[in-house]
């Protein structure tokens, strides 16, 4: 009992005095627990958000977008791996971490429950969802695991040509004709607000910040960094000619209010009532599935050919 | 019960002259395949010019609860560094 109280005391000392958490140091139970929940979930957000960008590969208007797609949905399966990874420094399996997305007792990130309906979509995801990402990206290069923290260094570095891409499509959008002009605004719209909740709830709400602000894995709050946000987008905006629904400048507080979030709504597409829950996951599984025999004959392989090396060292 | 792909731990020679880094790990059924997927997973943007890969189960790490008895002992030998000797002032070339 007196020896848990004493590691409790030189963990919470060692984040105090910001030294980094390695996968070998005496950590609480729940901090291990609080971590893989969020790594996790941060993994199983980059992989099923290939999915509705996958669905535009094929009807990119040009070469040069369907270059910049591919390797950007490439990026996002690399992110996955490099926290999957991280994960795994803290005790779980990948195929634990896989069957928790795939039974849905994991999350991923709910935007990805929206469906990428027009071109213009492939421009807000990149400029909106990625630019809401990286805001929580960037303050989680500070975060306290080590693991954790350096694989977002990593996924900081490559996610910002994500986020310029997909200014640079809804700018040429906000250049072209009336319909497109259209389609741009409108894709807008419909990824503000989703992209804002991306944030999680409001601090009053969240039962997780306390703790995570206390444990350095966060180091600012939801509603910080979803002001920040807004703040930010809304002067990227006036560069495109569009608005943001709801978004006005507050003189008093010197930042854009931006009206009510629809947290029941939110709360509906987390519990797995969103427009593509069912599909995203049913893809996700089907790819498991049909890779089962993949992975199965490269191990056999990998097998037989221990074995015949083996056999040849012996008769060498 | 499906087998999982054996962990390897991946390290990066980020140009000549340089020491190869540990930057992460990755599932892999065999050597060649755990150097391919490291090639997609980590130099996707020019980081390295080679590749090490080696079967996490081979690493053998030290114990965070022995760090006193092993790295202690370095501390109090000043003696050991160039600063710890005093000589004349405007003395070149020592």
């Amino acid at each position: 009992m007196d020896t848990t109280k004493n590691l409790e005391e030189i963990f919470q000392s060692k984040i105090d005095h910001e030294i980094k958490i390695e996968p070998k140091d005496w950590m609480p139970d729940a901090y291990r627990k609080t971590l893989i929940r969020q790594i996790s979930q941060h993994a199983h957000s980059e992989i099923v958000g290939m999915l509705p960008e996958g669905n535009w590969i094929t009807r990119t208007p040009s070469l040069r977008r369907k270059v910049a797609l591919l390797a950007k949905i490439q990026d996002e399966a690399g992110h996955g791996l490099y926290l999957y990874s991280a994960a795994e420094t803290l005790g779980i399996t990948r195929d634990q971490l896989l069957d928790e997305l795939h039974t849905g007792k994991a999350k991923y990130s709910s935007i990805f429950n929206y469906p990428a309906l027009t071109w213009a979509d492939m421009g807000s995801v990149g400029w909106l969802v990625d630019g809401a990402a990286i805001m929580n990206q960037v303050m989680l290069c500070r975060t306290s695991y080590g693991p954790y923290a350096r694989a977002m260094v990593r996924i900081c570095k490559e996610e910002s040509f994500h986020h310029r891409q997909g200014f640079e499509i809804l700018l040429t959008l906000a250049q072209g004709t009336e319909a497109q002009k259209k389609m741009c605004q409108e894709s807008i719209n419909r990824w503000w607000k989703p992209a804002l909740m991306m944030f999680g709830p409001p601090d009053e709400q969240s039962s997780n910040t306390e703790m995570s602000m206390k444990w350095k894995i966060k180091r600012e709050t939801n509603d910080e960094l979803r002001q920040r946000f807004v703040d930010v987008a809304a002067e990227q905006v006036k560069f495109l000619n569009m608005t943001l629904p709801d978004v006005v400048w507050n003189e008093s507080t010197g930042h854009y209010d931006f009206g009510t979030l629809d947290w029941d709504h939110f709360w509906n597409v987390v519990k797995g009532n969103g427009p593509c829950n069912k599909q995203r996951l049913d893809a996700r599984i089907k790819a498991h599935e049909n890779g089962v025999w993949v992975r199965e004959a490269a191990l056999a392989f990998a097998e037989k050919q221990k074995v015949r090396q083996q056999s040849q060292v012996k008769t060498a | 019960m499906e087998k999982e792909l054996p962990l390897w731990e991946v390290f990066i020679r980020s140009r000549q002259g340089l020491d190869h880094k540990h930057v992460g790990s990755l599932h892999a059924a065999d050597a060649q395949m755990a150097i391919e997927n490291a090639r997609d997973v980590y130099t996707r943007r020019q980081e390295g010019v080679s590749i090490w890969v080696v079967e996490s189960i081979h690493i053998t790490a030290s114990d965070p609860a022995d760090s006193d008895p092993l790295f202690e002992p370095a501390k109090d030998k000043a003696y050991r560094h160039p600063t710890f000797y005093q000589l004349p002032e405007g003395i070149k070339h020592i």
